[in-house]
């Protein structure tokens, strides 16, 4: 298989469901590769289709009220459509997923080692003993302390940080080119989530991992990520490396979003520059635009819907001119936004 | 404390609050959730108090508005001693302090109008007439940014941010000198969380209240308070003004908490982080002497022996450590 081609490559994935007051756009055109050993970061408030993005690609979302449409192509491989044997092969193998809440993905009744062994034997032809070694191995490589009886221990004995390592552990077992991370940190504490962070950057070194990292948390993205897909309201609204982006972001909604976080080091603003109003709900899109309602720069040509442009790598879904756009950030910086 | 300082409108004195767990007598044991805390929170000034899952800090907030039982030691509250006030007793003290809870879906009843619920301070704590009741509510939802016909709806036709604004609405109804606020943007995505936040500068300045600000995000509480305190497995382990704390910290868990927290910015990186660690210890068995000696990286042999106590390092500054980072 040659190894130039990137290794994930969606195009133009649309999710949306079939409710009682129509079909619901949730998932609208996200185009976007994922080069091996990358980590990208993607980045949204809720109901920004962030999620259902992951979960399309991986052929989860099960409901018999959505419909599913574009490219989901992996090592050159259509995912999208593919029967659910098929699909197997690759899920779990050479894709491995964890959740924000790790008990998701641990029974409660095993031991985290009888897991990862079935894990194993799943999807490879090996003897228990094997099995069980190599997971006492992985223990140990997502840093459990002594993994030799950690391997016996049942989820409800250790803490949720560890659970999280253990998860990590049983993602990591049959070497996945790609794993995928839905706020693998959100319900831990600082001090575990950067222990978390710390080891889904080492993957890369350690396993040779891509990354897909979804958060809400621009500070979890600035710290692991090398590339940033910013969604609002199911689309893509800017894309880029992670210095053009945290540097110079593009999208008035990217702003907003830098504004709104207090930040760490400096003086303290006297007033956060906050996004008024609130995301749009799913079945209530507004024209054009999506973030237009909510933008201080909306201008007649924000009643088209604006698609992903600019150059070196660094896009943005925005008709403001591409001169003069840090002015205008600057602008909206120094003004004191009412909420 | 300097003399010409006012007095506090709360203080606490080696307040403690103890849980009984396990299910039988014979397995009974005891968590310390807060243990032997002395706070003054002075009026108008913002404390915020951060800590992780775990370290007392919601327990101690619950027992700043005597929500909850105080096992020992003492409670004043604008100068009277309220630790084993009765119900009744409290009642007028109540109106005083008001508590912002971190769901405001979960403190809303779901069955009843927003209106309805507003009005519920109003008919506990004053005799007000139908239409001056109305207006006060509509008052209140104007000033939290919210319409007046919003007062028709129910809580769950309202976005998470604006039931956090009802629930805010709902503590300032009666016009309180102190807000216990728990984690009250946690719950919010950012952009809605910087609205919620300014909502609440704007009304400290504006009612001239008094906050306990609990949350465990710290850009958050250095955004809003005017003075920290760090807790860690039932104490407070530092404090002091905001800038002291988060640009110097002298206690090493307050360091590596602070070079734990993720950085929005790429050009700014913390130079090192620490990495703490380990877990946090069971609160049903904790380490002897100083709660942290088992993380921490300045640890001697006098650490596991003795508990260190609360010592001025620096102006209005604190720490409870026997080796604490020099200044």
């Amino acid at each position: 298989m040659p190894t130039d081609k990137p290794l994930l490559v969606v195009e133009n994935l649309c999710v949306s469901f079939r409710t009682e007051g129509g079909v619901v756009p949730a998932v609208s055109g996200v185009s976007f590769s994922l080069e091996r050993r990358e980590i990208i970061g993607v980045v949204g408030e809720s109901g920004s289709g962030k999620s259902q993005t992951l979960l399309a690609i991986l052929g989860l979302i099960s409901s018999p009220n959505a419909v599913v449409t574009g490219s989901v192509r992996f090592l050159g491989q259509e995912l999208l459509g593919l029967k659910r044997r098929a699909l197997d092969a690759v899920r779990g193998r050479q894709i491995a997923m964890i959740f924000q809440d790790p008990m998701t993905a641990l029974t409660p009744v095993h031991t985290i080692g009888n897991q990862i062994i079935e894990q194993i034997r799943a999807h490879e032809s090996v003897s228990r003993t094997a099995a069980r070694k190599r997971a006492v191995d992985l223990l140990d490589a997502v840093g459990l302390p002594s993994p030799d009886s950690a391997v016996d221990r049942y989820p409800h004995q250790l803490s949720g940080g560890m659970r999280q390592r253990a998860v990590i552990a049983m993602a990591l077992s049959c070497n996945p080119a790609l794993l995928i991370a839905d706020e693998p940190t959100t319900a831990l504490d600082v001090t575990v989530q950067a222990q978390i962070l710390e080891l889904i950057a080492r993957l890369r070194d350690g396993f040779g991992s891509a990354v897909i990292l979804v958060t809400h948390d621009l500070g979890v993205v600035a710290e692991v990520a090398d590339r940033v897909l910013v969604m609002y309201a199911g689309r893509v609204v800017e894309e880029g490396g992670k210095g053009q982006l945290f540097r110079e972001p593009l999208h008035p909604y990217a702003w907003g979003l830098f504004g709104s976080i207090p930040p760490m080091h400096g003086p303290r603003p006297a007033r956060l520059t906050a996004i008024p109003g609130s995301p749009p709900k799913l079945s209530q899109m507004p024209q054009g635009c999506a973030f237009g309602p909510r933008c201080t720069f909306r201008h007649e040509a924000c009643a088209a819907q604006p698609s992903l442009g600019g150059a070196g790598g660094h896009r943005s879904a925005c008709f403001l001119p591409q001169d003069g756009r840090q002015d205008l950030r600057r602008t909206l910086a120094a003004r004191a936004v009412p909420a | 404390m300097t003399e010409t300082r006012p007095k506090p409108l709360v203080r606490t004195s080696d307040l403690s609050k103890h849980y009984p767990v396990g299910r039988s007598p014979f397995q009974r044991r005891i968590v310390h959730a807060v243990e032997q805390i002395s706070l003054d929170i002075f009026p108008g000034e913002t404390l915020g108090i951060v800590g992780e899952s775990g370290c007392g800090k919601s327990t101690l907030g619950r027992c700043l508005v005597r929500l909850t039982e105080i096992t020992s030691g003492s409670l004043e509250f604008g100068g009277r001693d309220i630790t084993k006030a009765s119900q009744r007793q409290l009642r007028p003290i109540r109106r005083q302090m008001q508590m912002v809870f971190q769901d405001p879906a979960a403190s809303l009843n779901p069955r009843r109008r927003v209106g309805d619920l507003l009005a519920d301070p109003f008919r506990v704590h004053e005799k007000l007439s139908r239409s001056e009741m109305a207006d006060r509510v509509e008052d209140l939802l104007v000033r939290v940014e919210l319409l007046p016909e919003h007062a028709q709806r129910f809580p769950h036709e309202f976005s998470g941010g604006q039931r956090q604004r009802i629930g805010i609405a709902r503590a300032l109804a009666l016009r309180p000198r102190l807000i216990v606020a728990d984690e009250p943007v946690s719950a919010l995505d950012v952009s809605i969380q910087a609205q919620i936040i300014n909502l609440l500068a704007d009304l400290r300045d504006e009612f001239n209240l008094t906050y306990v600000f609990i949350a465990h995000d710290l850009s958050v509480v250095r955004q809003f308070s005017s003075r920290v305190a760090v807790m860690y497995m039932g104490s407070i382990v530092e404090t002091g003004p905001v800038d002291a704390v988060f640009s110097a910290p002298r206690h090493h868990y307050t360091i590596a908490l602070r070079s734990a927290v993720p950085v929005p910015d790429v050009d700014n990186r913390p130079a090192q982080r620490i990495m703490l660690k380990g877990d946090l210890p069971s609160p049903l068995d904790p380490p002897s002497g100083c709660r942290f000696h088992t993380r921490c990286v300045a640890a001697t042999s006098v650490c596991r022996h003795e508990r260190p106590v609360l010592s001025l390092v620096d102006k209005d500054h604190f720490v409870a450590c026997h080796h604490p980072r020099r200044g």
